[in-house]
């Protein structure tokens, strides 16, 4: 371990306020150094937004080597720690992500964690995708932000899918041109008929842009790093996820009550 | 934003009907009253049975706190500002004169939602603690009045006639009412460039080292729709959420210089600036 890694691991461990423990993850962080990742992800769970944003950052920046750690996060109780775990997983677009991404964005309770995973759906790293996997993984995104972009009851979340359904139909626009046009319709519709008048904005600019060919933001080129056993691990995952039925409340369900009930106490959420 | 008290009532009475919210409005328990109040508002239920009951609940004499507050008048008045119903701008112009400040806030609130300038002559009366009766806030700093919801109504309510009240506010020791007397003036400038410099202000308090007062303003800009704050409001230190809710008033402004499908140069960089943030 460099003497600047330790130090800085140190100084997070030492930080006797939650100032000082923001500080020393953000340096942590800066120093964009894999042996950092360990650190980064047990500031998930200390109850400090500061630190915890500026880790996620820091993570997404290391990107696939932390996938791993992140995705341990994801079994542990902590469920502040998971949804920035997931937040990171979401900017990371990592595939070992994608199973956990799809349910988050249609049934996550927190509507911020829902918001990042949306747009993290339409930013998956797809040039990572074998072939045969591909289709199947994109059409399962596209149906989850479908969904979500019509149905969640947040105004934001749909706004973040339809960022998500815009950078899908730019990655889809060669290979699945009928896709693209029932994103493009899904957009004149939500452009049209959305509640919300910045929903029905960034559609009408989804729609331009997609229309218009405009390209999608230049992906990193390096190769996929995942192994054999985690595709068949995600294929394995996105069967069962087809093999369950997606709950969804009817208006007037008491268990919506409850939602909004739940989500009023998130008021203070610093995500 | 409810407090424990609704949100635990909220837990229980999840499967409160809007006739039994009625019903429970009527009754004899001052906490399913307390509740079936807040509830109607929270959904929106608009009902006129409903804004005739919250009406009457303005008057309501049963349900005091120990600090002599009306805990019901003030979930009705707020209820009454949510339900969008006109007909409830007189009771609450009325409630203006109660002794309880909350219920007075609650009533300028809700006057400022439902857009009607009766009103003005009464919150400039208020603004300048002229109304007899009425008692200063019970804790620190002990304001006479709330200056904060008065001065947001007379901007949003367009009421250039308050303009020379405002402006000593512009000094309040209490930075939020400063924010808050900035805000009406951005709203009550006609001459663009003056505008300009009372939201130039408040882009200035969004680097305040309060974390509070940094969402207050977020709050202010995003209800002004002041475009030239959109990026300080992107990179001030505070959550992504109240960012986001902030931008959104923005971009809302934008397109209504600009309607849909068309859009602003303005609407479409803060779309950029949203896009980063989710």
């Amino acid at each position: 371990m460099s003497d600047s890694l330790s130090s800085l691991i140190q100084a997070v461990d030492a930080a006797d306020s939650a100032y000082a423990l923001l500080k020393a993850v953000q340096n942590l962080a800066a120093a964009k150094l894999e042996g950092a990742i360990p650190t980064l992800v047990a500031s998930l769970s200390y109850n400090n937004p500061g630190a915890a944003v500026a880790a996620v950052e820091g993570l997404i920046e290391l990107g696939e080597p932390a996938v791993a750690p992140l995705l341990e996060q994801l079994d542990g109780h902590n469920y502040t720690a998971r949804a920035w775990a997931i937040r990171a997983l979401a900017g990371i677009g990592d595939p070992r992500g994608l199973v956990t991404l799809l349910g988050v964005a249609t049934a996550d309770f927190s509507l911020s964690v829902r918001r990042a995973a949306a747009k993290g759906l339409g930013t998956m790293k797809w040039h990572w995708f074998p072939e045969n996997l591909l289709e199947i993984a994109q059409e399962e995104a596209l149906e989850a932000l479908i969904f979500v972009a019509r149905q969640d009851e947040e105004w934001v979340v749909r706004y973040s899918a339809i960022v998500g359904l815009q950078a899908l139909a730019q990655a889809i626009a060669q290979t699945y041109p009928d896709w693209r046009s029932q994103i493009l319709a899904q957009f004149e519709q939500i452009a049209e008929q959305d509640e919300s008048d910045a929903v029905r904005a960034r559609a009408c600019w989804a729609q331009q842009q997609v229309q218009n060919a405009v390209p999608a933001p230049k992906v990193e080129d390096q190769p996929s790093p995942l192994s054999a056993s985690d595709w068949q691990m995600i294929l394995d995952k996105l069967y069962d996820r087809k093999g369950q039925e997606r709950l969804v409340l009817a208006e007037g369900d008491p268990r919506r009550y409850r939602g909004l009930a739940l989500s009023l106490s998130q008021n203070d959420e610093n995500l | 934003m409810a407090n424990e008290a609704e949100l635990q009532a909220g837990l229980q009475g999840e499967s409160l009907t809007v006739e039994q919210a009625i019903v429970n409005l009527q009754g004899e328990d001052l906490g399913l009253r307390v509740y079936a109040a807040w509830w109607l508002g929270r959904f929106r239920v608009n009902a006129p049975q409903a804004i005739e009951i919250l009406i009457a609940a303005l008057d309501d004499e049963d349900d005091r706190t120990d600090a002599g507050g009306y805990p019901l008048r003030r979930n009705a008045a707020r209820a009454l500002g949510k339900l969008g119903d006109r007909r409830a701008v007189p009771a609450l112009i009325h409630a203006l004169e109660c002794s309880d400040f909350y219920v007075r806030e609650a009533a300028a609130q809700s006057l400022e939602m439902l857009q009607d300038s009766a009103c003005v002559p009464r919150l400039i009366e208020l603004l300048n603690n002229q109304v007899p009766g009425t008692l200063p806030a019970p804790e620190p700093p002990q304001l006479e009045q709330p200056f904060d919801a008065i001065l947001e109504a007379l901007g949003t309510l367009g009421a250039t006639e308050a303009i020379p009240h405002i402006q000593p506010f512009l000094n309040h020791f209490v930075p939020r009412t400063q924010f808050a007397a900035l805000r009406a003036m951005y709203q009550l400038s006609p001459n663009p460039e003056i505008a300009a410099e009372y939201g130039d202000r408040l882009v200035q308090a969004l680097s305040s080292q309060d974390l509070q007062l940094r969402r207050t303003v977020l709050a202010d800009l995003g209800a002004i729709g002041y475009l030239a704050a959109a990026k300080p409001i992107a990179e001030t230190l505070a959550e992504n959420s109240l960012k986001l809710i902030s931008l959104k008033g923005v971009l809302e402004t934008q397109l209504v210089e600009t309607p849909l499908p068309n859009l602003s140069e303005g609407a479409i960089q803060v779309m950029h600036l949203m896009d980063e943030l989710l």
